[in-house]
């Protein structure tokens, strides 16, 4: 899928169209790192801006970065446990924090005041390559939780009711990194694109509630990834009586 | 446009090097926002839940002795009212049997003085009797000799 074929001067379509960076023999998205960067860099800023000077009676950025520790405690208090939230709550954190920037970024960035020579900057969160990352590494998370924590043990998980579910189990470690990275992947993707064609249909007031929508739905899809990965973390240090 | 391609480049599921380097770059950023954001903001949070429930604690235990002690107070306060209603009970039963003993001891002196008062009124008026006896016989005696006398 390349450009659409109109011609409209203001507003035009791209999707798997990509800047690339050659890197030695490997290929990189370089519109995805770009903006990955300005999304690291603007967590970090905020991050740097509230804990350089803290206090007791918390005033100004550190408020919003308690608040937002609180919040991210809450989820990964309830959906890990008491024992160990603790452990995963910094990947949980940073889960979160970094896939609500990047969608929030995407929609909220005028990107397109910024030309690339082949590609568009968006939303990291936008490439497949970004959603699997995420996925992937929240697989290696939930196996390293159980097998750390319970050792060989945490095999159990596999025949806890019945052995019968052995099969299914096995075909859920799969679904689960599939679902989680598909879901995000999508949901972001196709708020982009919706937008894109509002915008290159009705170039006014027409896209608006339709971005209201998509901050909305990035929004929620942040707060469902994150909750999902404490989930399976939670479901694999859990003790099975 | 090309066309509707899947997998490889220009496709929708491009995959390629971008994916671990995106992995590694979340770990790192895991790991440096451990160290910047989520330790130290713990630190502060935990610090002040532990502050308000110490104080929380000491106002209770404060408060606990506030009350002991206004508990002791009134009852020191219900004794000390005790006491002196007991001594202004004492003081007027007191008064009272001063002024019955002042009284009986007037009333006592009033009698007497009157009893002797009597007592020499009835001897003054006895020896005046007595006198006015004598005279009186005298007289006859004198009458009576008179009498004789000039027979």
């Amino acid at each position: 899928m390349g450009s659409l074929p109109f011609a409209i001067p203001f507003a035009e379509l791209e999707v798997g169209q990509h800047l690339y960076w050659r890197l030695g023999n490997l290929q990189l998205h370089g519109q995805v790192f770009m903006t990955s960067w300005i999304v690291i860099g603007a967590i970090l800023a905020l991050v740097v801006v509230g804990t350089r000077k803290m206090e007791r009676d918390p005033r100004g950025v550190q408020n919003l970065l308690e608040f937002l520790w609180d919040y991210i405690r809450d989820l990964a208090r309830t959906q890990i446990g008491e024992k160990a939230y603790r452990d995963w709550m910094p990947f949980i954190g940073t889960l979160f924090l970094f896939i609500f920037v990047s969608n929030w970024g995407g929609s909220l960035v005028p990107w397109k005041l910024i030309h690339l020579p082949s590609g568009e900057l968006g939303a990291p969160t936008a490439d497949i390559n970004t959603t699997v990352a995420l996925a992937l590494l929240v697989s290696l998370s939930y196996f390293y939780a159980g097998l750390s924590r319970k050792g060989l043990r945490y095999f159990e998980y596999y025949v806890h009711p019945t052995p019968i579910m052995i099969p299914f189990k096995i075909v859920e470690d799969f679904t689960k990194p599939l679902s989680l990275s598909f879901r995000l992947f999508g949901n972001i993707l196709a708020d982009e694109l919706v937008v894109a064609v509002l915008v290159f249909l009705v170039p006014l007031f027409l896209p608006v509630p339709v971005m209201f929508l998509g901050l909305f739905t990035s929004a929620i899809q942040a707060l469902i990834f994150a909750t999902l990965a404490a989930y399976y973390i939670g479901e694999a240090v859990e003790e099975h009586h | 446009m090309t066309s509707l391609l899947l997998f490889g480049a220009g496709g929708l599921f491009d995959f390629d090097a971008t994916l671990p380097l995106m992995a590694l770059q979340v770990v790192l950023l895991t790991f440096v926002l451990n160290a910047l954001f989520f330790r130290p903001v713990g630190r502060v949070v935990e610090e002040r839940e532990g502050y308000v429930k110490t104080s929380r604690a000491d106002a209770k235990q404060k408060l606990a002795e506030a009350e002991k002690l206004e508990s002791e107070l009134k009852e020191q306060l219900k004794a000390a009212r005790m006491a002196a209603q007991k001594l202004i009970q004492e003081a007027e039963q007191d008064s009272d049997q001063l002024y019955r003993e002042a009284i009986a001891v007037a009333t006592a002196d009033a009698n007497a003085t009157r009893e002797k008062a009597r007592r020499e009124i009835d001897a003054q008026r006895d020896s005046a009797l007595s006198q006015l006896e004598g005279d009186a016989k005298q007289l006859g005696d004198l009458i009576v000799n008179r009498l004789l006398a000039a027979q």
